[in-house]
C-alpha cells in the first residue's frame, strides 16, 4: 500500500465563526492559466511579479458597455479614461473598439494623440489645465470640460486671443441620495452655480457649449443613483433649451461603475454586489426620460468609463517568498508583489488563489508584500491553503490603477504583457532595471 | 396524498437573535410526516444542528460573502447526498446568491420560492422611501455613507432616530453622540450605507405574508409582539386581525408583486396611522405561528416552490399566542466532532427516495 | 507533556482538549506528529516517524516541525520553554 503524500502539519483551532471548511478555499480552484497561457511560462518569460491583460476581456467588457447603452440610446461614446490605465497597448485596443480618449492632464493629451486619437475625440477634464495646455490643446479641437470660473474666464481670453470658438462642456456637480458628493468637481447645480456658469457662457458667445458633464464617484454599486443623476443632467439641460434655446450635442454621465473587485467595506462579493453594465444603462435611461428635446435632436450619452472596462481584464502574478508562523497563530506568506505595483489593495479586498494545484489544511493567513514596510499587507486574513517558497499566487482583476498609481520604491516595477485574442503574448511594458532609474538622474559635476 | 417532499433550509442559528430555520422547520413537520427536512448552517456550532428531532441530515454551506461559485458547488453535493426538491433560504444576507442561482437550481429539478433581484433590491433597507413612492407608508429616512452626514440629520429627522445596517442590527439614538457610536458600529459589522430612519412610537405589528409573484396574496398572518427583547425581538406574540394591517398587505403585493415569503414590520401609532419600518424578504422566526394558528404558511412555500398544487389553506385562529423558551439541547461530541471534520451530520440513511 | 496525551483525537483529526474545552482540526502530519510528541520522541525520531509513514520528496522537515511546536505553544498545549530534543 502507498504512503500518503506528505503536507505540511497544521493544528487549526476552531474558532466560532470561523469554522466553516465550505468557504471559498473549498471550492477555490487553483489558477493554472491566464487565457490559455500557463502561469509557469509567463513568469520564466518575463519574470515575477507581472501583470498580465486579456485583450478578449478587454473587448468583451468595452462591447457589453456599449451595446447596453446603445439598445436604450441612439447615440452613445465611450471615452476611455485615461488614467485607469494609460500605456499604449491597453488604449490602442480600446482605440481600436471606437473609443474616444477622456484625459485629466497635458501628459494624458500628448498620450492619447501619440496613440493617434484626433484632438477633436479627445475630453479634457479635471482641474490641471494650464495656460499653456490650453494654447496647445484648443487649435486642435479638443474638447474642454470646465471646472471652475477661473478657468471660465481663462478660456473666454484665450478664444479672443487665438480667435477661436472653443468647443465647451460644463462639469457639474450635483447630490444624488447615499453617495457621497463629489462637490469638489466643476460647478454645483442645487445652489445655482452651474446655471450662472452656464448663464455666462450662452450669452457671452465666446465658446460653444456643446455639453453637460456629471460624475457622481468611483465603485457606485446602485445603480439608481445614475437614474437620479441622469434626470437632474436632464433637468438642467431643458433648463438651458427654455432660458436660451440651446441644445447640447452630449451629455455626459461620467464613470464609477462597478468592477468585480470588492471593496474592503463591502459584505457580498463583487460578482453579487456588482450591478451589470445593462442595469446601469437602463437606470440611466429612466433618468433621461426626463429630457425634454425635440426630435432628431437627441444628445450622444457619453460614458467615462475605466475601472469597470479594464479591471477584469488585468491579472498579477507574483511569487511566494517564504512563509511564516505570526505570534497571533495566523500564517504569514510574504510574495514579491506588494503595495508598491498593487496600490489598489488599500481599498480592495483582491481575489487571491493559487497558480498550481495544492492540497491541505486552510488557515487564516496574512499576505505581506516585499517592502521592508509595516503598511506593505496585500491582503488582510484570508483563508488560504499551504503554500511552499517559489509557488505562484495569482491576483484577479487588479487591471485598473495599478499600473498608473504604482510606485518605484525599494525595487523595480514589474513587466506588463497582454495577451493577444489569439493566444500570443508579448510584452507592453518592460520590467524597470538600473538603466531605467540612471537615464532620469543626474550628478552635478562637484560631486 | 402526494410523495415525500424533501427540503432544504437555512438559517439554523436559532441563538437569542434568531435565524427563522428552526420556525420555517417545526413549521413543515406540523401535522406532517411526509416531509423530510436537510438542513442548511454555516457554523458548526448553530443551536438548529442538534435538534436531532427536527433536522434529519445537516450541511455546512459556504458564508454568502464568498460568493456564488463555493455555493453552487456545495449545493450540488448536498443535492446528490439528499435529494432535496426545495430550498427555503432564510437570511437577508444570503438571498442574492439564491436568487442568482435559482434558475439554475430549477433547471435541475430544484424549486424555490424567491423574490427577483430587482424586488430584493427595491425593498432593501436603503431603499425603503421607494416604496413610499408605490403608496406604503414609510417613516421619513436618509441613507449615509459618511459619518459626518450625522451632524446635520436632526434638520430633516429630529431625535430620536434609528441607526441601521444595511443587513440587519437597528439602534436607537437620542443625541448625536448615540448616533455616531451606532454609526460605527452599524459599519464594523455590516459594512455601508448606514441607515437613518425616524423613530416612530406606536404599537409593533408583524405581518408574514407569502406573494405569488402576480400581484395576489397566498396568505398572510398579523401578529402583535407582545414581549420584546432588549434587541427588539418578539419573545411573545399573539395572533391578530387589523383590517388596515390587511389592506397595507394587500397593497405591498399588488405593488411589488412579490413572490414568495416576507415579512412586513409595521407602527401603529397612537392616531391610528400605520408606519411601515421594515420589509424582510423571507420568513420571520416567528412563523410557526402560522402553523400554529391553523395556516401553515412554510408548508404553502414548498408546496408552491415544488410546483405542486397548494392544499387548501385556512384562515388562521386569531388569539392564538406563541412564547418562546429557551431550552438546553445535550449533544456528546460526536455531532460537533463531525460538522466541524466533515461539514455533515447525516441521521437519516441517505437518499428517502 | 500531560495536556498532549490527555488530548482526544478522532481518526478524522478533530482534536478535543478536555483541560481547556478547546477543540481543533489537524492533518495527518499533524496527527502523525502530536502521536510522536507524545512518545516523547526527538527531532531525529519524529523525522524518521514522518518519513515512514508520508511521501515526502525534498521538504524541509525540521521547519514543520518547529512550526507546528510553536503552534502548540501558542495554544498552551506545551509548556512556553518546550523545545523538541536534538
Amino acid at each position: 500500500m502507498s504512503r500518503p503524500l506528505y503536507d505540511r502539519p497544521i493544528l487549526a483551532r476552531h474558532q466560532t465563526g470561523l469554522m466553516n471548511k465550505f468557504s471559498r478555499v473549498a471550492s477555490m480552484q487553483p489558477q493554472t492559466h491566464v487565457d490559455g497561457v500557463p502561469v509557469q511560462t509567463l513568469i520564466e518569460a518575463y519574470g515575477s511579479p507581472l501583470f498580465v491583460f486579456s485583450e478578449k476581456t478587454i473587448v468583451a467588457r468595452y462591447r457589453e458597455l456599449r451595446d447596453a447603452f446603445a439598445r436604450r440610446f441612439s447615440k452613445v461614446r465611450v471615452a476611455w479614461s485615461y488614467k485607469t490605465n494609460y500605456l499604449d497597448a491597453i488604449c490602442r485596443v480600446l482605440h481600436r473598439e471606437g473609443a474616444w480618449a477622456e484625459v485629466v492632464s497635458e501628459f494624458e493629451w500628448e498620450k492619447a494623440r501619440h496613440n493617434g486619437v484626433p484632438g477633436e475625440r479627445i475630453h479634457l477634464n479635471g482641474p490641471l489645465k494650464t495656460e499653456a495646455t490650453l494654447r496647445r490643446v484648443l487649435p486642435e479641437g479638443t474638447l474642454i470640460h470646465i471646472d471652475n470660473f477661473d478657468e471660465l474666464a481663462l478660456l473666454e481670453r484665450l478664444a479672443d486671443e487665438l480667435h477661436l470658438t472653443p468647443k465647451v462642456a460644463l462639469r457639474v456637480n450635483l447630490a444624488v441620495e447615499s453617495i457621497p458628493a463629489w462637490s469638489r468637481f466643476g460647478f454645483n447645480l442645487e445652489s445655482g452655480q452651474a446655471m450662472t456658469a452656464a448663464n455666462r457662457i450662452l450669452t457671452g458667445k465666446r465658446l460653444d457649449l456643446v455639453g453637460l458633464h456629471c460624475h457622481l464617484g468611483t465603485f457606485i454599486l446602485d445603480p439608481a443613483s445614475y437614474r437620479e443623476q441622469a434626470s437632474k443632467l436632464a433637468g438642467l439641460a431643458n433648463e438651458l433649451r427654455r432660458a436660451h434655446g440651446a441644445i447640447m450635442s452630449f451629455l455626459d454621465i461620467g464613470g464609477g461603475f462597478a468592477s468585480r473587485s470588492k471593496l474592503k467595506a463591502q459584505y457580498l462579493p463583487g460578482e453579487q454586489a456588482s450591478p451589470s453594465f445593462d442595469r446601469y444603462a437602463a437606470a440611466c435611461a429612466e433618468g433621461m426620460a426626463a429630457l425634454d428635446y425635440p426630435a432628431g435632436s437627441e444628445p450622444t450619452i457619453v460614458l467615462e468609463s475605466g475601472r469597470a472596462l479594464v479591471d477584469d481584464s488585468g491579472t498579477l502574478l507574483s511569487t511566494v517568498i517564504a512563509n511564516k508562523r505570526m505570534p497571533d497563530g495566523q500564517r504569514g506568506l510574504v510574495v514579491d508583489a506588494g503595495v508598491n505595483v498593487l496600490f489598489t489593495s488599500f481599498w480592495y479586498d483582491h481575489d487571491v488563489v493559487p497558480a498550481q494545484p495544492f492540497g491541505g489544511i486552510s488557515e487564516p493567513t496574512v499576505m505581506y508584500g516585499p517592502l521592508c514596510m509595516n503598511i506593505d499587507v496585500v491582503r488582510d486574513t484570508i483563508q488560504f491553503p499551504p503554500m511552499r517558497a517559489g509557488d505562484q499566487v495569482v491576483f484577479r482583476n487588479v487591471g485598473a490603477y495599478n499600473v498608473t498609481q504604482w510606485m518605484q520604491f525599494i525595487t523595480y516595477r514589474p513587466a506588463v504583457v497582454i495577451i493577444g485574442a489569439d493566444g500570443r503574448h508579448g510584452i507592453i511594458r518592460k520590467r524597470e532595471q538600473l538603466e531605467t532609474l540612471l537615464a532620469s538622474e543626474e550628478v552635478p559635476s562637484w560631486l | 396524498m402526494s410523495a415525500p417532499l424533501t427540503v432544504a433550509v437555512t438559517g439554523l442559528n436559532a441563538t437569542d437573535n434568531p435565524g427563522p430555520g428552526v420556525g420555517v422547520i417545526r413549521s413543515l413537520r406540523h401535522c406532517r410526516d411526509d416531509v423530510r427536512v436537510v438542513g442548511l448552517a454555516y457554523d458548526a456550532l448553530e443551536p438548529g444542528v442538534y435538534a436531532d428531532g427536527l433536522v434529519s441530515d445537516v450541511f455546512l454551506i459556504p458564508y454568502p460573502s464568498q460568493g456564488i461559485d463555493p455555493l453552487r458547488d456545495r449545493l450540488s453535493y448536498i443535492r446528490e447526498r439528499t435529494g432535496f426538491d426545495v430550498i427555503i433560504p432564510t437570511l437577508d444576507a444570503e438571498l442574492p446568491g439564491f436568487v442568482e442561482l435559482a434558475p439554475e437550481l430549477a433547471a435541475q429539478g430544484v424549486g424555490t420560492l424567491l423574490p427577483t433581484r430587482e424586488q430584493l433590491d427595491l425593498r432593501c433597507k436603503a431603499k425603503l422611501a421607494a416604496l413610499g413612492d408605490k403608496g406604503l407608508p414609510v417613516p421619513a429616512s436618509r441613507v449615509l455613507t459618511d459619518v459626518t452626514q450625522l451632524y446635520a440629520i436632526h434638520e430633516v429627522i429630529p431625535f430620536p432616530i434609528v441607526v441601521k445596517g444595511p443587513y440587519y442590527g437597528a439602534r436607537v439614538a437620542h443625541t448625536l453622540e448615540e448616533a455616531v457610536a451606532a454609526f460605527y458600529k452599524m459599519v464594523g459589522e455590516w459594512g455601508y450605507p448606514v441607515i437613518v430612519q425616524q423613530f416612530v412610537a406606536g404599537q409593533e405589528l408583524c405581518v408574514c405574508a407569502v406573494g405569488d409573484g402576480e400581484g395576489g396574496l397566498v396568505g398572510a398572518v398579523q401578529m402583535r409582539k407582545t414581549v420584546i427583547t432588549d434587541k427588539g425581538k418578539g419573545w411573545a406574540g399573539v395572533a391578530i386581525r387589523d383590517p388596515g394591517l390587511s389592506q397595507l398587505t394587500a397593497t405591498f403585493m399588488s405593488a411589488t408583486r412579490w413572490r414568495g415569503p416576507c415579512e412586513l414590520e409595521v407602527i401603529r401609532d397612537a392616531d391610528g396611522g400605520y408606519h411601515v419600518l421594515e420589509v424582510n424578504p423571507r420568513f420571520p422566526a416567528w412563523c410557526f405561528l402560522s402553523a400554529g394558528a391553523g395556516m401553515n404558511l412554510p408548508y404553502a412555500v414548498a408546496e408552491l416552490a415544488a410546483g405542486r398544487e397548494l392544499s387548501p389553506l385556512h384562515d388562521y385562529r386569531v388569539g392564538t399566542m406563541f412564547v418562546r423558551i429557551a431550552l438546553d439541547q445535550i449533544s456528546d461530541m460526536d455531532a460537533f466532532s463531525r460538522m466541524s471534520t466533515a461539514g455533515e451530520v447525516v441521521r437519516s440513511h441517505g437518499v428517502a427516495r | 507533556m500531560q495536556r498532549l496525551r490527555d488530548l482526544a483525537i478522532s481518526d478524522t483529526g478533530f482534536v478535543f482538549d478536555p483541560f481547556s474545552g478547546a477543540t481543533y482540526t489537524v492533518n495527518g502530519t499533524a496527527q502523525c506528529l502530536l502521536d510522536g510528541l507524545k512518545r516523547g520522541l526527538d527531532r531525529d525520531g519524529l523525522v524518521a516517524l514522518l518519513r515512514e509513514r508520508f511521501e515526502c520528496s525534498d521538504e524541509d522537515l525540521p521547519r514543520d516541525i518547529d512550526d507546528l511546536v510553536q503552534s502548540l505553544r501558542m495554544f498552551g498545549l506545551v509548556p512556553g520553554g518546550f523545545e523538541v530534543g536534538r
